[in-house]
């Protein structure tokens, strides 16, 4: 818990520093070459560049504090606030992390189970170089085929530009493939190792049905390691949701980051890295406290 | 080692032999544009086609496959160096040096994937290759500082440790002679999947439009394939460069969890 509170500090201060690390003048790239002085000067000030380097951190910090995140220059009056751009959009990009999520879940499980129990076998050897795939095929990659083929050629999907709930399913799939593969993966080593256990051999002895002993014995001590997997690997979804915005031309975190670099909006995109990022951590420290209660072995320090 | 491992390393070995002699066998310069030969079918002339400006796709594959390599051994290479040392340091020293180390990994890694990477190329205007690998090393040390610390950890209660501290070897001489050379095994396979990391990373940024400016990537050629996609008869632009990069991911995955097979029962043995 004290990691994550430092990690969300030292986020911002990375975050902050930003903007003064890019090499020559931020007013040169937002404005242009040939702008006035008046342009430049007023700029600045937007940015708050204009003060010294301690002021613009308290500046900074106090966006954070009042829960603006600071303002969308050169006119702050006319646009949103950047923390009300960002929160507009961030419940796209919450769903379809989280959609993928489901999606790996539900696929990873029953092939990592199959894939177990038919150890050695050809459908063994069937998933795991899917799973490897999965793994090579880069999101952009799949996400732009699947656009061909279940939305283009076969018109099954809704595709680009698109939302709601069916407009969710390809994306999700693209988002959600990588983890699928690792989920899958580790599903079967998990329940190999757990397949060997005395207590499973005991309850097969007593007679409980086989579909028992591997769902009720076995998976649900497997699952343990999983669950911790899939939780780390949000951000991994969260980024890659950043790619499939893209490609769907989908509305989100990710692509209002990339229109924000395009437009050299230094606090839009300042503001984007510090949402993500936050958000990061507390998944992080959520996971780390389920897994506390699902697991009374492990106990949150 | 297994046959899934060997398979992996001649498709890594095939790969790395396409990025060092790839422009020097390329049929076309990957900037020579032929506007009359705009999406040019495969042909003798152009065995994979041309894109948008007529440029034969062969040839870009052939250049990306270059600055694929170029890009994935310099992060690689300065990543592990960097890593390495300050995971030996932290875990040998343990104390505020450790601290610092291990909390400015935390800080690092509360960026999920790519978004560090982003946010430093996005603050230049026209990142050059230099650019690229800067961001991908900055947080590409991590994984290395972790593993070279948990191996220090373990291999410092050793007897053969405790016998140098004996002996009165400097910290300089225990690092150097005793530890590195021992946790170079697991090192080694993290640089083995560190390609595949950084070949998709920066595959990624290209095709967000915020690879190096400079050359002909992967990514970039994705980017451009992606905006054909709803033409019929347009999916090779995408697939050809996608297959590339897979190739490589698939390599490194394969070869990597045979040496981590292979190194793993070696490091039981010698406990």
């Amino acid at each position: 818990m004290g990691s994550g509170a430092l990690a969300i500090v030292g986020v911002s201060i990375l975050t902050f520093a930003f903007l003064h690390v890019v090499p020559g003048d931020p007013i040169d790239h937002l404005a242009g070459g040939e702008a006035t002085p008046e342009t430049r000067a007023k700029l600045e000030a937007c940015l708050g560049l204009d003060r010294t380097i301690p002021r613009q951190v308290v500046g900074f910090f106090g966006h954070i504090a009042d829960g603006t995140l600071g303002h969308q220059c050169p006119d702050p009056e006319a646009k949103p606030t950047v923390a009300a751009r960002i929160f507009a959009v961030l419940p796209h990009t919450l769903a379809l992390a989280l959609a993928g999520m489901i999606l790996a879940a539900l696929v990873a499980l029953p092939l990592g189970v199959l894939a177990a129990v038919k150890r050695n076998t050809w459908v063994d050897t069937a998933i795991t170089v899917g799973t490897l795939a999965g793994i090579a095929v880069p999101m952009m990659v799949l996400a732009s085929l699947l656009v061909l083929v279940f939305s283009a050629e076969l018109a099954w999907l809704p595709g680009p530009t698109e939302l709601g709930f069916a407009a969710l399913i390809l994306p999700a799939v693209a988002v959600g493939a990588h983890l699928t593969a690792m989920l899958a993966r580790m599903t079967r080593g998990a329940m190999l190792d757990v397949l060997g256990e005395d207590y499973v051999r005991t309850a097969r002895a007593k007679g409980v049905p086989e579909w028992r002993v591997l769902f009720v014995h076995a998976l649900r001590n497997a699952l343990l390691p999983v669950i911790t997997v899939a939780g780390l690997q949000f951000g991994s979804l969260l980024s890659g949701a950043i790619i499939v915005e893209k490609v769907f031309a989908r509305p989100g975190v990710g692509t209002t980051l990339l229109d924000a670099i395009a437009e050299r909006d230094y606090p839009v995109v300042q503001g984007t890295v510090l949402v993500i990022a936050v958000t990061y951590v507390l998944v992080n420290i959520a996971v780390d406290v389920a897994y506390g209660l699902v697991d009374p072995r492990i106990r949150v320090a | 080692m297994r046959p899934a491992a060997k398979f992996g390393a001649a498709m890594f070995v095939a790969f790395v032999v396409l990025g060092v002699v790839g422009p020097w066998i390329a049929p076309y310069d990957p900037t020579h544009v032929e506007l009359a030969q705009r999406f040019a079918p495969a042909s003798w002339a152009h065995w994979l086609g041309t894109d948008s400006y007529g440029v034969d796709t062969l040839s870009q594959l052939l250049w990306g496959a270059r600055s694929a390599l170029e890009i994935s051994c310099s992060v690689v290479a300065i990543s592990a160096v960097i890593g390495l040392g300050l995971g030996t340091l932290a875990g040998w020293f343990g104390g505020w040096i450790d601290e610092l180390v291990m909390r400015a990994v935390d800080v690092l890694m509360a960026f999920p994937g790519i978004l560090l990477n982003i946010a430093i190329v996005a603050t230049v205007r026209r990142p050059g290759l230099g650019v690229v690998i800067a961001a991908l090393c900055a947080n590409g040390w991590v994984s290395y500082a972790r593993v070279a610390r948990g191996q220090v950890l373990g291999l410092r209660e050793r007897d053969y440790i405790t016998a140098a501290v004996a002996l009165g070897a400097s910290n300089r001489r225990i690092m150097f002679h005793h530890l590195v050379p021992n946790l170079l095994g697991p090192v080694f396979v993290q640089m083995t999947l560190g390609f595949g990391a950084v070949i998709s990373i920066e595959a990624s940024l290209s095709f967000l439009g915020l690879g190096a400016q400079v050359d002909y990537t992967w990514g970039a050629m994705l980017a451009q394939g992606t905006a054909f996609l709803w033409k019929a008869g347009f999916a090779h632009y995408v697939i050809y460069p996608g297959a590339a990069i897979a190739w490589v991911m698939f390599a490194v995955n394969l070869f990597g969890d045979g040496l981590a097979d292979r190194l793993d029962p070696r490091a039981r043995a010698r406990l």
